[in-house]
């Protein structure tokens, strides 16, 4: 789960993590309260929305004007007119679409004086299983960039069970702090760490790490990801979640549980466990069509379930056929072959559909769908249901 | 012959009382009788548990006592996410050899402290969030759909459990059967990688050809990749095929950014496909080929 920078840098800062003083301003009316807490003589006005490379991104409307999604401002009255030209437009960047993404909310901060800028992240080592710091002098720039171009700028250091003098030691060495900056560094890192465990994240970017002109530390920009499988156990983080954001098909399948995730092509698919659905989209990319979503109904799916998968599926207009593939170990057959009969009555489907059922309490399931009455293809395996539906779209 | 059970593995069910737990431990016994000797539960200790078929399972209140009492020599978890890593802890502290999580949904940090646990233990964990593992005619731990194996000569290690199954589905129907199928599981931190089962099934003489599944994220494949290099100009090598899921998975989707940075440009399907094939392994392009390509693999 994403959330704001804004967001971000509040958890931070409730740990003791050095923050500039900031505001965040959903409308117009917030920004005279806003500059009352912020004197000056220094602003910047930040797009926040759940995407990077927001201060190189462009408006998608003219009067946003030609800067990007991040701005500086010398007076209240330029702070005014930049949350005007932002507020509501759309902001393009490397990582949203070609539309853009509307910025419905801003964060208003104090300035700073940037002497260095440096990197620093915080992630789970799939490698060592352990929580990771990853650290780097080349701060503010595309990292994976950096990861590429210059890889012993990067310092990749696991940490377990803490941040001990040595391990904090080390991350101020590969970041060439000295004298406060470094007394800053050998309280921060432990702090994030802290943060990072305590609110199960399962990321943290802070990119740029600052080191200001007195000399101090100072989280310019943050960004933090959360486990899903954690966040039961954070309300306080679960209510920073902030749905504008977010697909609406992808959140209506996050209610029911369900791994879901729009793609561009033309072909849908229900599929059980994330390694078949993968190889589900690969397989119909294989035969010459691309996959409109990645679906993983996961392993405790009844009939309600794979029929809001079903109707979530279709929701898409550029789905064009429909490809349903089981092979059931916790999922059964028959449970899955009475949702599909389900969603295909109730959504009244008018494309191609194909099923392959495989696994326990197979024969049941195939003897619902051939009794269902309903215009189904039944498949014999993985490749017979990829070329059957391929088939039934390009023949539409 | 098979790695890690066989037909005399003795197994304990954390999470027996529940749905899940339940169903799947009546699929096991109906599975050429695999050994299902208890199951546990804090609450419920001193009752039984009774199957489908009339068996009755006794009811212990932990791992430990459920292993003093019937000396079982594997835990099968099938506990909810939030409970899961504290049952696997538990255990590890009462020194079953193996354990098996099936659960899905597991917190990764939890897996990061099981995991640190673990390596100071003499337990072996698979999973979370796998399938498990089956030997053929022999015994089932978890939640493979028991029908499709034949016992055989392929060894299967996959990362995702249902193209666990496929592999073991194709083998079946070509005819070359299994001698042991192993879902390692797709979480970032899982208690094996690749190369423990790869180290077994070289080692294990029933085991002919091996079919080694796995996907994006990470860089788990390209290791053992590496692992088989090495072990292959040890004049240690079998034939092999594999697959890698997610060649269409969009970037940046699943794995955070700073993800891609540990692995350093590893992670992709591309780089693992192409670490398999130095290594020797015929990757298949289709999962819907994985016995076919075996075939002819062993043909050529």
């Amino acid at each position: 789960m994403n959330i704001h920078e804004y967001q971000a840098k509040a958890v931070l800062k409730s740990y003791g993590a050095p923050v500039a003083d900031g505001v965040p301003v959903l409308t117009l009316d917030d920004i005279d309260n806003a500059l009352e807490t912020l004197p000056g003589p220094l602003w910047v006005v930040k797009s926040q929305i759940h995407a990077g490379g927001r201060g190189k991104g462009k408006f998608v409307e003219s009067d946003a004007g030609e800067k990007g999604g991040v701005r500086l401002a010398f007076s209240k009255e330029e702070v005014r007119s930049h949350a005007e030209a932002m507020l509501g437009h759309h902001l393009v960047t490397a990582q949203t679409s070609a539309d853009g993404k509307q910025v419905n909310r801003l964060y208003i901060e104090d300035g700073a004086d940037i002497e260095r800028e440096l990197y620093l992240s915080m992630l789970v080592d799939r490698a060592s299983g352990q929580i990771a710091f990853v650290a780097s002098t080349e701060g503010g720039m595309d990292i994976e960039e950096v990861a590429h171009s210059t890889p012993e700028k990067i310092l990749t250091l696991p940490v377990s069970g803490g941040v001990d003098v040595e391990a904090a030691g080390k991350l101020c060495d590969a970041l060439k702090l000295e004298g406060v900056a470094r007394e800053d560094g050998m309280e921060l890192f432990p702090t994030l760490y802290k943060a990072f465990t305590e609110k199960d994240m399962s990321m943290l970017e802070i990119n740029p790490l600052i080191v200001m002109d007195d000399g101090h530390l100072r989280v310019l920009d943050a960004k933090v990801s959360f486990d899903g499988n954690a966040v039961f156990r954070h309300p306080d983080i679960m209510e920073l979640r902030d749905t504008t954001e977010e697909d609406e098909k992808e959140i209506e399948a996050s209610e029911w549980d369900l791994a879901y995730i729009a793609l561009d092509g033309t072909i849908g698919c229900m599929v059980n466990g994330a390694g078949l659905a993968m190889a589900t989209m690969d397989i119909i990319k294989l035969y010459g069509e691309e996959p409109a979503n990645f679906c993983d109904v996961g392993g405790g799916a009844d009939a309600a379930k794979v029929a809001a998968a079903f109707k979530i599926i279709m929701k898409d207009p550029n789905v064009k056929g429909i490809l349903v593939n089981i092979f059931g170990g916790i999922m059964k057959c028959d449970v899955i072959a009475e949702g599909v009969i389900q969603a295909v009555k109730e959504t009244n489907l008018s494309v191609p559909l194909v099923v392959r059922l495989e696994g326990t309490n197979v024969e049941q399931g195939k003897s619902i769908i051939a009794n269902s009455g309903l215009n189904v293809i039944p498949a014999d395996d993985l490749d017979d249901a990829a070329q059957k539906i391929v088939a039934a779209v390009k023949g539409a | 012959m098979s790695i890690l059970i066989d037909e005399k593995t003795k197994v304990v069910v954390q999470g027996l009382t529940g749905k899940t737990g339940s169903f799947h431990t009546n699929q096991a016994l109906e599975y050429y009788g695999t050994k299902m000797v208890a199951g546990t539960h804090p609450k419920k200790a001193g009752t039984n548990w009774t199957a489908d078929n009339g068996m009755q399972l006794p009811i212990f209140a932990d791992a430990a006592e459920a292993r003093s009492a019937t000396g079982a020599d594997a835990s099968v978890i099938y506990v909810p996410p939030a409970g899961a890593a504290a049952a696997i802890e538990e255990a590890i502290d009462a020194g079953y050899p193996l354990i098996v999580c099936i659960t899905e949904g597991v917190p990764v940090l939890d897996m990061v402290r099981v995991k640190a646990k673990l390596d100071k233990s003499s337990s072996r964990l698979i999973g979370p969030n796998c399938p498990g593992v089956l030997t053929p005619e022999a015994c089932k731990i978890g939640i493979m759909p028991g029908k499709i194996f034949k016992k055989g000569s392929v060894g299967v290690v996959s990362r995702s459990g249902t193209l666990t199954y496929e592999a073991v589905f194709q083998t079946s129907a070509v005819g070359l059967g299994q001698t042991t199928a192993v879902g390692i599981g797709g979480d970032p931190v899982k208690g094996t990688e690749f190369i423990d089962m790869l180290e077994m099934l070289l080692a294990d003489d029933a085991t002919e050809q091996i079919i080694m599944i796995g996907e994006i994220g990470g860089s788990a494949e390209e290791e053992a990749a590496q692992f088989l290099m090495d072990e292959a100009k040890k004049g240690r090598s079998k034939p092999m095929v594999g697959f890698i899921a997610g060649r269409t998975a969009p970037k940046g989707r699943t794995m955070g950014h700073a993800g891609a940075i540990v692995s350093g440009g590893q992670g992709d399907a591309e780089s693992k496909i192409a670490a398999m094939e130095a290594a020797g392994i015929r990757v298949s392009p289709s999962p819907a080929r994985l016995g076919t390509t075996m075939i002819e693999l062993l043909k050529s």
